[in-house]
Order: structure tokens, then sequence, then C-alpha cells
């Protein structure tokens, strides 16, 4: 006979847990990513304890063990999968509870899976961040990783360790150690300044590039080193330029008497992508950035536009207005085969093959609006994610999860925005000016 | 799915292994494979590796232009939506300037393209290129040397006026002649 109980959060905790343990164990504590959650799976995020504090160039480890976990738990939420649970609701543990906690306050908050770590610095001046993840119910570890960083990097270890949570409850790659490139915008619209400027994934380490001198558009980033693309109006020669922030170098591309634009690298960031106009019309280019041969893909008398390699680098998907109004096209990456995806109503444009392979980021304009939208690649599966005034420029998280793109208001004010697959997520990144053509750079090695 | 959720666990298990001692009650474990170190600061704005200071916008040859301006009426024409078409007006427009231009064969024009607000970025680079070389290939038609002119798109960059109103969409949607000493 079974005993009614009542549905308390501790005892729905329970029935989870008697659910959880009759499952095999890998499918314990696990997020659906794909088709997103309705509850957002509740997380203790401890402060990270330091045993004695000790003082360094970024803070004493004891305020840093605060900060990592309050980063942590920042990047956690901004995935809508997962809700952190306030601090106050459990003990700060101590450096003994790191890797044997007690898991009873854990559950009482409600938790079902804890982060939690250290922070210690070495005799070298470097810092030590452990980190660990336990599922509050079978109490058991599910992984753990430290990294050993210097204390300006300290940042950089708190992402790595939401990586590695993300990776473990997702089964999917994270996206936090990650930067993203893009265009700062001050002064009037009718006299804009716009600068290259770099951040990493959450709004820190933020630093211009340029001086905003010359007008300088749509950056992006290589996916396997420190260069940039972008372009550039320098000396009234609007071109795509390659710029390597490791070590300052600019160098323009291609051998071009007009102006050429939308530039975007290829998986293996060899070559590059972009149009070059002549007598209006613009054509869709490669240029191999090794031997700087440069090739001319399309040849319709159209606006061929925004090229963006497929992840496997065999196919390109690009906009045409050759139908007679702007959409989207998948042709070989010889340029050969075209076939239009987008249909529906309204115009299509700016699209961006995701770096899984599975679906494309465009622009949809109807009404008036423009919207981030995402279509398979053999056009079928069209959904709208964002609905606002002008949303533009998408670009992929380095797992293929979110989209980042920039927002402009009706009254013209601009912002960075990133949205889930789901369309549920919605996420402003912070910028200390306004902001347009975001970038997402890879994953950090 | 199953079989790849299986090998993520032991790989996480593979790295906890490697990463920390075995046993784990020895508190705390000892420092774990290290990270890389955090990329180096790269230098921002030093000299020589931003793009030479560039005179974007107008830049016309004051006196000039607005002689041009005076004998033509105005040095821009206007555009529909997503149109790159010269309208009875734009051609009147164009006519005077061409005009002007034959009497000044030692004056150079750039044709600035320019488009309103809606439209994608790259999209309106190539619609702007294309309206300035709608007019360029008017003013050549009515005689003026090609090698005078070049055409340059600001796509919607620089918009005329701020607002997001049909009246400012029609003045941003244009074509500027502009008179440049070089």
């Amino acid at each position: 006979m079974l005993t009614p109980i009542a549905l308390t959060p501790i005892a729905l905790a329970r029935i989870l847990l008697l659910l959880l343990l009759a499952a095999p164990a890998a499918a314990q504590l696990r997020v659906d990513i794909t088709s997103g959650v309705d509850a957002p799976m509740p997380v203790a995020v401890a402060p990270f304890p330091t045993g004695v504090a000790v003082a360094t160039p970024a803070g004493d480890t004891a305020a840093l063990g605060r900060q990592v976990a309050a980063i942590i738990s920042g990047n956690l939420k901004g995935t809508g999968l997962f809700r952190p649970i306030d601090a106050a609701a459990f003990p700060a543990p101590a450096m003994a509870d790191v890797s044997r906690p007690g898991f009873q306050p854990f559950r009482t908050a409600g938790a079902q899976a804890l982060v939690g770590g250290f922070v210690t610095a070495n005799a070298d001046g470097t810092l030590t961040i452990g980190c660990y993840l336990h599922d509050v119910f079978s109490e058991q570890e599910l992984v753990r990783q430290g990294f050993t960083v210097t204390p300006a990097g300290w940042r950089r270890a708190a992402h790595k360790c939401s990586d590695l949570v993300y990776g473990r409850l997702t089964g999917e790659s994270g996206y936090f150690d990650s930067r993203i490139v893009y265009v700062a915008e001050s002064g009037p619209r009718t006299r804009r300044v716009k600068r290259l400027a770099v951040m990493d994934q959450d709004g820190a380490n933020h630093r211009f590039l340029t001086s905003g001198q010359a007008l300088v558009l749509m950056p992006r980033f290589s996916p396997v080193n420190e260069t940039i693309t972008y372009m550039s109006f320098a000396n009234d020669r609007p071109r795509v330029w390659l710029y390597n922030i490791g070590t300052g170098q600019q160098q323009t591309v291609g051998d071009f008497s007009s102006m050429s634009f939308a530039p975007r690298f290829s998986p293996d960031g060899g070559t590059l992508l972009f149009s070059v106009t002549s007598g209006g019309n613009a054509d869709i280019w490669s240029y191999d950035i090794g031997s700087r041969r440069q090739t001319r893909l399309t040849r319709a008398n159209a606006i061929d536009t925004s090229p963006s390699f497929s992840p496997d680098g065999r196919r390109v998907v690009f906009e045409s207005d050759r139908g007679g109004s702007q959409q989207l096209y998948v042709m070989n990456a010889d340029g050969s085969g075209a076939q239009r995806i987008s249909f529906g109503d309204g115009r299509a444009g700016s699209p961006v093959w995701s770096p899984r392979g599975d679906l494309i980021a465009f622009i949809r304009m109807v009404g008036g609006r423009f919207r981030v939208a995402v279509i398979r690649p053999d056009g079928t599966g069209e959904r709208l994610l964002t609905d606002s005034w002008q949303d533009e420029g998408p670009s992929w998280s380095p797992n293929g999860r979110v989209i980042l793109f920039s927002r402009t208001e009706r009254n013209g004010r601009s912002t960075l925005m990133s949205i889930d697959l789901t369309g549920r997520a919605e996420r402003r990144i912070p910028t200390p000016l306004e902001a347009s053509d975001p970038a997402w750079g890879p994953l950090l090695p | 799915m199953q079989m790849k959720f299986m090998s993520i666990l032991m790989l996480a298990g593979a790295i906890a292994l490697s990463g920390c001692a075995r046993n784990k009650d020895t508190l705390p474990p000892p420092p774990p494979q290290a990270a890389p170190p955090p990329p180096a600061a790269p230098v921002i704005d030093a000299p020589g590796t931003v793009p030479p200071p560039a005179e974007v916008g107008t830049t016309g040859i004051g006196s000039e232009q607005e002689n041009f301006v005076a004998a033509a009426g105005t040095d821009t024409v206007l555009f529909d939506f997503d149109s790159y078409a010269l309208d009875e007006e734009a051609r009147q427009i164009l006519g005077a300037q061409a005009g002007w231009l034959a009497q000044k064969p030692h004056v150079r024009v750039t044709i600035e393209g320019h488009a309103d607000e809606r439209g994608t970025r790259e999209y309106n680079l190539a619609l702007g290129e294309r309206r300035a070389n709608a007019a360029k290939n008017f003013l050549a038609a009515q005689g003026v040397d090609s090698a005078r002119m070049s055409v340059i798109s600001y796509g919607k960059e620089k918009p005329a006026v701020d607002g997001a109103t049909e009246e400012a969409w029609a003045r941003n949607r244009r074509a500027v002649s502009v008179l440049v000493s070089r």
C-alpha cells in the first residue's frame, strides 16, 4: 500500500530521486538543450573557499572565490537551462567540503546539481582554481578539473569551469571561455563613430581595437587564430581587411578597384569569402589567405552577398536578389549549383551557417521588422526566434546553440543581444557604448 | 545518443583522473593540469596598427560645391524604397548637374550612394552602390567623362537625417554628387 505524501518541494524531490535511481546511471541529471526546458534545472553554485586568504594582484583569494562562483552562476543562468539558487539558501562550504560536500543543505534548498571548487594561491604567483560538479540526489561526483592561471586570468578559469559544468550536464561543448568582436558606436546617427572592439563573451575585459577615424563594419573572428576580418572605409576605399589582434598587424585583402565587403572565414580559417561590387552588381569571391589567390564564385546580375561556409567547407549559403527580392541560396563551394532555400513572406538576408551544420541563422524581414530566424539548409523548418524592431547581424556561439545579434530599437539605440535556439532565453550583452555587428569567436584553447 | 553520453561520461572520468589525486580523501586535491596562460594583451591602437585616418563622409571642396548646388538646384537625388531607378525629378536634377560639370572640366566628382535603415547592412551597401552607379551612368550619358567620376557606397551608415519615419527614410535613400579636388 502506498502512503500518500504531500506534494511539497521536498517530497517532489524524493520522487524525482526515486525516478533517478530507477533510471540508468547515465540518464541522471541531464539537460535537453535541443527542445529546451520548461523549467530550468535548479543548481547551487557555492562560493569557492580558499583556506587562508592570500592577497593577489586580482584581489584576495577569498574574494576571488566568491567572484568565481558569481561568474559561473551568471553564465549558467544566461543559458536559460539552469536556475542558480540564491547562495543565502545554503552554508558556504569550507575547503574540506569541496570534494566531499554535505548534500543535505543543498537538497533542502532544492538544488539538483552542486557546482563547487576552491581557489588557492601558489608559490610561483599563479592561482589554482578547482572545479567540481556533484549530483545532489545521488551524492556522486560527476566531474572535476583544476585550472592554473595567472591572477589576471582568473575569469578564464571561471569560464572554463562553467564550460565543464555545461558540457557534463548537457552533453554539448560549452561556449563561455570565448570572446566577441563587435562594432562600438558613438555620436549622433548622422555622424556615427564606429570602432572595432573585443571583449569576453560576458562583456568583461573590453578593449577597443581601432581609433574610430575610419568607418569599420562587419568584423568576424577566425575560427582558428587571433585574426579578425572586417570592412574598413580607410582612405575612402571601402574594402576587406585582416587584422591580427595578437601582433597588431593589418593588411588589405585582395586586389580590387571597387568595394569589397561582408567577409567571412572558412571553417579552417584559410579562406575568406566576401562580396565585390562591379558597376552596381555585387558578386561573391573567395580568397585564399596563404596564396592570395582570388576566385569569383557568382556571376548573376544581382546583389550576391553575406556568404557563409557550411562547417565541412563544401557548401556556401548566401543571399541574392537574383529572383527579384532578397532571398537565401545554397551553392557548392566552387560556385556551382545554387538553389534557393528561403520562401514565404518578406525578404531574407544575412545568412550564417551553424558550426553544427544543422541550421542556418538569418534575418527575416517582414512587415517592416527584422527578426532573427533559423532554417534548415534544405529550406525546411523555418522558425522565428526574436520579435523586435530591427534585429540584425546573426552570429553563432561556438557550439551552435546560441545566436548573437544586434538589436536596433525604433529610437535608433542599438545593443548586443543573444538568443538560444528555443527562442526563450533572450539576453542583453553589456557593452560600454552602443553596439552592432557582433561576431562570436571560437572557444579559447 | 546513449553511446555518445557514455563516452562523454568516460571522458569526464579520464579528465578527473589525470587532473586530480586518486585518493579523494586527501584535501585539497593537488594542482591539476595547468590551463594555458591567458592570451597576451594585444597592442591596441599602437602607431601603424590602425588604418590611416580617412576623410569619411562629404569631401566636398567648399565654395565649388556651393556653386554647383546653386547651379543644379541640389547635389542630391532621391530614390524609392529598395529601388535604384531614377525618376523624372532625379533625371532633371542630374541633367542640371551635368550641365554645370560640362563647364568645369577640371572638377572631379564622387557620387555617394546611400540607403535608408530598412535593409540589412550588407544588402544596403550594395544597394547604395547601385544608386551611385545609376546616377553616374546618367551623368556619363549626359556627356560627363567617366574618368572624372567615382562612386562610393555608405549603405545605411550615414543617414542624412535621423529618425524612423517615412519622411526620414525618403530623404536618406539618395545619391549625392560631391566635388573633389584631387
